[in-house]
């Protein structure tokens, strides 16, 4: 069976992803810590918390994740698990991951902050994460802050909320979503599929 | 642009479903998980969950009822009722619930806002505010020593009309019963300052009336505070939905009877919105 990591970063829901899992027939692992053997196929980053804190974790975390990069096993990031792939928030001091370049930066005050609610995907660019997934997808969003990638190839999939955003990115075996999959009914059902059947290799 | 939600609210008794009109006659109306899917099915965007449960140790109930509905949901839920600590929400929302809502406990300790956005995200914080139409005029004359005299019939008189520029929103706690003297606008604005992330309106003059959303609450908020809004309290017909996302600017209605007695299923309250150019999810 397909295992993945789910990181714990002590706070906030990981019960919802980690029944998503099990929705969709991998084993989830909930772990505070990167366990240095590879006994999990894919890694994914939640999105709960504050970018401050997070990344801060993240950082001492560093070494076990360039070798989840380097055994190629696929990451994803979901909310703020995406943002933190990036090097700098506006939501807070600290440094991301820098694994895809790029700052987060706060939605425009003309529009309801937080973005909470469904919103459609507009898609860019092919991508195995987002096989099947049609163009204008519902999918779940709850944030106030958004990736500003330098490489505009990293961009998946757009969304809009007062700006055009990127609402997924990818690049090599990493992949962000800034919506929530294991909150977004059928369309987030099937990219988890995807990312499960990346995993599985 | 992110679209109009449809929220039914499943009131929640020891861990079942319960149903009444104007809190009272509560009967037993099944499992939550069941409710749950079957709205989710409709096309519901996403759920709340209102404990009304009394006794402490039947607490416990709803915990097992949050895991269950969350193992099997793939859509957002709120839960709230009775949330005083940060550990009632870390029980709550470590069980799956994606957002709580918290309304007395955060009028009598405003800082528990902060609290709870700071360890868990603004996301996740709802404010319940509820609130009922009073007349400044009452105010006047409370300090000419008149209110003393009409204390009694304040309470029981008719919620002053719409349009009536005296009118301003007093916010209640302990389930409608407690009047707080704040003004709903003001409360709402300093919520947002605190941290909370949403806030769910009710009407208390129009709950379980079916005569529609108090539309002037609403926009009163909404030209006070940059937060989404969940309308509720008085939903009888699709129109009112209509209304509240039009005139009382509501970015999403909360409803209970309507759906529960399958008068208006939820695809035909959508579809009825989409013809009138709203922007819902299928």
């Amino acid at each position: 069976m397909t295992r993945i990591l789910i990181l714990d970063y002590g706070v906030g829901n990981l019960f919802s992803l980690m029944s998503a899992i099990q929705r969709e027939g991998a084993e989830p692992l909930i772990r505070q810590e990167i366990p240095r053997d590879p006994c999990f196929d894919g890694l994914i980053l939640p999105g709960v918390g504050h970018f401050t804190p997070v990344s801060e974790r993240l950082r001492r975390m560093r070494s076990a994740i360039d070798e989840v990069i380097e055994r190629g096993t696929p990451i994803l990031g979901v909310c703020l698990g995406m943002q933190v792939l990036f090097n700098r928030s506006e939501e807070g001091p600290g440094q991301g991951l820098g694994l895809i370049p790029g700052a987060v930066v706060r939605l425009p005050d003309s529009v309801k902050i937080p973005h909470m609610g469904w919103n459609r995907l507009h898609l860019v660019r092919r991508s195995p994460l987002l096989d099947g997934v049609p163009q204008g997808a519902w999918v779940y969003f709850v944030h106030s802050f958004y990736p500003q990638p330098e490489d505009e190839s990293v961009v998946l999939a757009r969304a809009e909320h007062g700006v055009s955003f990127p609402a997924v990115v990818g690049r090599d075996h990493i992949f962000g979503t800034q919506f929530h999959p294991e909150k977004s009914g059928e369309a987030g059902s099937l990219m988890l599929k995807n990312f499960l059947r990346l995993c599985r290799r | 642009m992110v679209a109009k939600r449809i929220i039914p609210c499943l009131d929640v008794d020891a861990g079942r479903v319960v149903k009444g009109i104007q809190f009272q006659h509560l009967k037993d109306a099944g499992d939550p998980v069941q409710q749950a899917r079957r709205y989710r099915d409709e096309g519901a965007d996403e759920l709340v969950f209102l404990d009304i449960t009394a006794s402490v140790e039947k607490r416990k109930t709803l915990i097992e009822m949050v895991q269950e509905v969350a193992r099997t949901l793939d859509i957002p839920f709120t839960v709230g009722g009775g949330i005083k600590t940060l550990d009632d929400a870390r029980a709550i929302l470590s069980s799956g619930a994606d957002k709580i809502s918290v309304n007395t406990a955060a009028v009598e300790r405003p800082e528990f806002i902060a609290e709870l956005a700071d360890m868990f995200g603004t996301q996740c914080v709802v404010l319940a505010i509820d609130a009922k139409r009073r007349l400044r005029r009452e105010i006047r004359g409370a300090e000419t020593g008149e209110r003393a005299a009409n204390a009694e019939s304040n309470i029981a008189m008719e919620a002053p009309p719409p349009g009536d520029p005296d009118v301003w929103f007093e916010v209640y706690t302990y389930g409608g019963r407690r009047p707080t003297g704040r003004d709903a606008v003001a409360w709402a604005a300093e919520a947002e300052r605190l941290g909370a992330g949403e806030l769910l309106v009710t009407s208390i003059d129009r709950d379980g009336t079916e005569a529609g959303y108090d539309v002037e609450l609403l926009a009163a908020l909404a030209e006070r505070v940059n937060l989404p809004i969940i309308a509720s309290g008085g939903c009888g017909r699709p129109e009112h939905i209509y209304e509240a996302f039009v005139r009382g600017r509501a970015d999403a209605a909360l409803a209970a009877s309507i759906f529960h007695f399958h008068r208006y299923p939820i695809p035909v309250v959508k579809q009825f919105l989409r013809q009138r150019g709203i922007e819902v999810r299928p």
